[in-house]
């Protein structure tokens, strides 16, 4: 018998957290309440044993970024700092189901990365090459083997930009955003963090250089520390402090088509056409367009970056031209000059940032909060947050991660 | 999609433009004696307001000239629009 696409799917959850009255006072502030600022609590309460937190979510629970993004991850990136953060990720995804005792429909189908010029393939064997000293699983495939994992990717030669390899890394893969929030959240919440809602933080009060709490939309709140989860917001909120940050917010765009027969079998990544796609588990196909040139807040993209991203995606998968569009929408990423992200300690003390993910931050849910509440805990950046602080951008250490983060911009 | 108003050639569709970042930045007049925090500065950090951004916008597709705009970055609405030598406007 064959199974129905989406069978396997758990019912939709009655209540796993509660919706309390924000405290007086906390030891730790989170504010932002998406993936990272939900995995920060969990790990600050499970690793570190800190519970009096609370998350603070201007909107609803992880209706941000965490709702918008295409759900892919992979830890293949060129560097060994990037390889150091994403790698240590990819490997709590692996057990995160067990770890938070809820479905999240990890599947580790694997990612192939398209090569469509000589330069592409260069490139792309450096990375593969990078790749295997960091002891990360990576191989170059070339167009037959891309057929051969992924029999609908059109690898004929009369093609705009014909595909001439891959890069695949089998571990990484897909896993359903919704759930990873949910069991992030459900679990903080049996740990006794509070997950507040609809409180929107308005300032962020400090004495003497140190942080003492946050004004929001539902009253003051102390803190102890205040770790700043925001994404696209997170210069908004710096600038509460006086804080600037080399960030730029953009709208970046996805699409799912309607729900369709199990076609596509992994997940394909190009940059130079900009098209990466994947099949979800419930079958529609989830499509990932490129960001507006222009900065943004706005939660809305425009229409021809969409078009340039259909075109691209009908030339790599002709098998996609009767699908029906089914939903087009925006989220705001905050873009670093390197396209790595800003972790740590800023200059007003107990004050912690984490910021600059991208248009990439959704793989490192469980890698980032498990760093970042290392680092909120111990007060000094955790080993693999080291590299990415926010001098850099004055020491010139940067780690350039344009060609692995997938998204031009 | 979103019409954008040249200042020359009047609205025209935003796939015409090309968007060049934050506008008013002046490169350093005496870059020697900057230091790595300003270089930092000159190089990497940007305004990045929720509201209104002067920004510069070239018609690159149509008569290729620069200009400056102020849009705010919530609604995409362009507030003014102003040549380069002109100074920033004052939005109300």
């Amino acid at each position: 018998m064959t199974r129905t696409p989406g069978a396997d799917l758990p019912d939709h959850p009655d209540f796993l957290w509660n919706d309390p009255e924000p405290k007086k006072a906390y030891d730790v502030v989170v504010v932002g309440g998406g993936g990272h600022g939900l995995a920060t609590a969990y790990y600050l309460a499970k690793v570190h044993g800190i519970t009096n937190i609370a998350v603070l979510e201007k909107g609803w629970l992880a209706g941000g970024n965490m709702a918008r993004n295409t759900t892919i991850i992979r830890s293949n990136y060129l560097w060994d700092e990037s390889s150091g953060i994403y790698e240590h990720s990819l490997k709590l995804w692996e057990g995160l189901e067990e770890d938070l005792g809820y479905p999240i429909l990890f599947s580790q189908r694997g990612v192939l990365n398209l090569a469509h010029s000589l330069q592409d393939v260069r490139d792309s064997v450096r990375r593969v090459e990078a790749n295997k000293l960091n002891g990360i699983d990576a191989e170059w495939v070339d167009t037959d083997g891309v057929k051969e994992l992924c029999p609908i990717v059109n690898t004929s030669p009369d093609v705009r930009y014909p595909v001439l390899g891959a890069t695949f890394q089998p571990r990484a893969g897909i896993a359903k955003h919704d759930y990873v929030a949910w069991g992030f959240a459900r679990a903080a919440h049996e740990l006794g963090v509070d997950l507040i809602q609809n409180c929107e933080v308005t300032g962020i009060s400090t004495v003497d250089g140190r942080v003492t709490g946050v004004e929001t939309s539902r009253g003051r709140i102390a803190a102890g520390k205040v770790a700043l989860c925001a994404a696209g917001h997170s210069s908004v909120l710096a600038k509460m402090v006086g804080l600037e940050l080399p960030l730029v917010s953009h709208p970046l765009q996805a699409l799912v088509s309607e729900l369709l027969e199990p076609i596509h079998p992994t997940v394909v990544m190009s940059n130079a056409v900009h098209v990466y796609v994947s099949q979800a588990h419930k079958g529609e196909l989830v499509m990932g367009a490129g960001i507006d040139s222009y900065n943004g807040y706005g939660q809305r993209g425009s229409f021809h970056i969409i078009e340039q991203q259909m075109s691209a995606a009908l030339e790599l998968f002709p098998v996609f031209a009767r699908a029906h569009l089914l939903r087009t929408w925006a989220g705001i990423v905050d873009v670093s000059p390197d396209a790595s992200p800003i972790i740590g300690l800023t200059p007003v003390e107990n004050l912690f940032l984490n910021c600059g993910w991208g248009t990439g931050g959704f793989k490192a849910t469980p890698g980032v909060g498990d760093v970042f509440a290392a680092t909120i805990a111990r007060g000094k950046p955790h080993e693999h947050a080291e590299p990415f602080t926010l001098d850099r951008f004055t020491t010139g250490a940067l780690v350039d991660e344009h060609g692995a983060a997938a998204v031009a911009h | 999609m979103q019409l954008i108003p040249c200042p020359w050639c009047g609205p025209r569709e935003e796939a015409e433009f090309h968007y060049g970042g934050q506008a008013h930045l002046a490169y350093p007049e005496d870059p020697a004696a900057l230091s790595d925090e300003d270089w930092a500065k000159f190089l990497f950090f940007r305004e990045n307001p929720s509201g209104p951004h002067p920004e510069r916008w070239s018609h690159s597709a149509g008569c290729r000239r620069w200009f400056n705009a102020v849009r705010d970055t919530r609604t995409h609405d362009l507030l003014a629009v102003y040549r380069l030598d002109e100074p920033k406007p004052v939005i109300p």
